[in-house]
């Protein structure tokens, strides 16, 4: 099972080189959206610091919530996600595939950018710290959540809207304990707590999710 | 129960009555009528309002197929 | 086996259908009746509080909305669930048909937080952990009403909501826990809407009565909305024309 991972892994890596304009729409989505707040709320430097990781945090899911639509999308139009469902353990393979996948152009890049984003909201090196973290604790869990939110919704017109109604109430966690320990390290204090709970549910997250992923991709197609 | 509501003591609290002093008091609530009662009636009305939607779709299922019985 | 095999048989939609309609006048009466008690004795015999004055009489609404609200999501979870594991059909209307009525005693609950909360606190609104929780919760029926209704094959609709409300079951402990979490660590003790009252014992005795009416009324619309689903689904069965009493001389159900 865990060739046919790295090959799908592999495979939506190579699709995504080739359409690299796509593959950067979600950083360009979370960059935008980052920038929308100081516009709304005013240029002050102390409120931006203390409104920051959660900014971040709230772009960040709404980022991973709209890319992941297409998830299973493109693999059901040209037939090739029943193929992979015929494989013997593929359910469950495919799954953990598209949410590293998803992850990998997603969730780490958003991480990896975050300290140009915390420099705009002039965030201290150690709240930037911080807020890379908890994002490296915390995407993969969007992830997770995304892809059980795309078998669902697979197919259907309503598509990303109706799936960010149904996923996001389930991220909530993930926001807040992510959040909370970017402002517990802003407020001097430790985050030691934020980043247990934030690693318990990407575990919890990690072991279920596939599981109920891969039921709703059979219920989905079936 | 309806008798002893009618009967009002002024100025005596008894433990089997109701410690309303007037009908205007009631509706009043301390001061906090608006609240109270904008609580109250909505969900009177929620509860109403419900009950007949779904009697009324239920009402229509049936109409619908006692027709294509009738068509049979 | 013979008391199992008669249970059973009300697993079908056929068989539901007749009895739902006996028993709902019922539940609507004993809701009414426990609601007439219990605002009796809340609204007209309850003292007044000293610290909120009348303004916490809300709390007899609030309260049963609250608890209604929670439970329905897990019954209709825990149908939803039945209905996928054993295909079972009766199970999934019934799960669809709590759905509703569950989202409207979520809006109750906010809403008489919200002018519960206005007096005693100063504000419309409060980001306590009970009312966000309850917001979330609100979120959580919407999603599942928004899914079902997106999907237009009833079965996979039913499945995927049954999955759907699982995972929402499973996570609703998780979400609560976090809202606390949030809520202490950001506004510290002193923000919670109305901690109730001290209650004299009639209070309680109002409050229990005010649950119950809830519970009551509760059966009686999904029990109807249920016979309305079923009979949509089923509006070509045979059962359904002699549900419906068309033919003469079949005697068919009120309601």
């Amino acid at each position: 099972m865990s060739g046919t991972f790295a090959v799908l892994v592999g495979r939506d890596l190579r699709l995504a080189a080739r359409r690299r304009i796509d593959a950067a729409l979600p950083i360009a989505f979370f960059t935008v959206a980052i920038s929308l707040f100081p516009l709304g709320v005013g240029p002050e430097p102390q409120m931006l610091r203390q409104i920051a990781p959660g900014v971040v945090w709230v772009a960040a899911l709404l980022a991973a919530m709209l890319s992941v639509t297409q998830l299973y999308a493109t693999d059901l139009a040209d037939g090739s996600l029943e193929q992979m469902l015929l494989v013997p353990g593929g359910r469950l393979a495919i799954v953990v595939a598209k949410a590293a996948s998803h992850w990998l152009l997603t969730g780490l890049p958003l991480a990896v950018a975050a300290p140009v984003f915390g420099l705009l909201f002039d965030m201290a090196p150690a709240a930037i710290g911080a807020l890379v973290a908890s994002l490296v604790l915390g995407t993969p869990v969007l992830s997770l959540l995304g892809g059980l939110g795309a078998a669902l919704t697979l197919g259907l017109r309503s598509g990303a809207v109706l799936l960010i109604l149904i996923i996001v109430p389930l991220c909530i966690p993930a926001l807040i304990f992510g959040a909370g320990a970017v402002a517990a390290v802003d407020a001097g204090q430790s985050a030691r707590g934020h980043y247990s709970l934030l690693g318990a549910v990407l575990i919890f997250t990690a072991v279920l999710a596939p599981v109920a992923t891969a039921a709703a991709l059979r219920i989905a197609t079936e | 129960m309806g008798g002893r509501r009618g009967r009002q003591l002024a100025g005596t609290d008894r433990d089997d009555d109701v410690i309303w002093n007037s009908a205007s008091d009631f509706f009043a609530m301390g001061g906090y009528g608006t609240y109270v009662w904008g609580a109250y009636m909505v969900t009177a009305a929620c509860m109403a309002i419900e009950p007949i939607a779904v009697a009324l779709r239920h009402r229509r299922v049936r109409r619908g197929v006692a027709a294509d019985e009738a068509k049979r | 086996m013979n008391t199992s095999w008669r249970f059973f048989r009300f697993a079908s939609p056929a068989a539901f259908y007749p009895l739902a309609g006996k028993l709902v006048p019922w539940f609507a009466a004993a809701a009414a009746i426990l609601a007439a008690a219990g605002l009796y004795l809340g609204m007209l015999r309850a003292p007044t509080d000293a610290t909120q004055g009348d303004a916490y009489r809300i709390i007899f609404i609030h309260v049963p909305a609250a608890w209604m609200s929670m439970l329905l999501y897990v019954v209709m979870a825990f149908w939803a669930a039945i209905g996928w594991a054993f295909n079972a059909r009766l199970a999934s209307v019934v799960a669809r048909a709590i759905a509703p009525t569950g989202a409207m005693f979520t809006f109750l609950a906010l809403w008489t937080g919200a002018l519960w909360g206005k007096p005693t606190w100063g504000t419309w609104w409060v980001w306590d952990a009970r009312l966000t929780s309850e917001l979330i919760l609100l979120f959580l029926y919407g999603g599942y009403l928004a899914l079902v209704a997106a999907i237009d094959d009833p079965r996979r609709a039913d499945r995927a909501g049954a999955l759907l409300a699982i995972v929402g079951s499973v996570n609703v402990p998780i979400i609560y826990f976090s809202v606390i979490w949030w809520n202490t660590l950001h506004q510290g003790a002193s923000v919670s809407v109305a901690a109730a009252p001290k209650m004299a014992a009639i209070m309680l005795q109002a409050m229990l009565l005010m649950t119950l009416a809830f519970w009551a009324y509760a059966f009686a619309v999904i029990f109807v909305r249920a016979r309305a689903i079923a009979l949509e689904r089923d509006n070509q069965a045979a059962w359904a024309g002699d549900a419906v009493g068309s033919s003469p001389g079949r005697t068919g159900t009120t309601t």
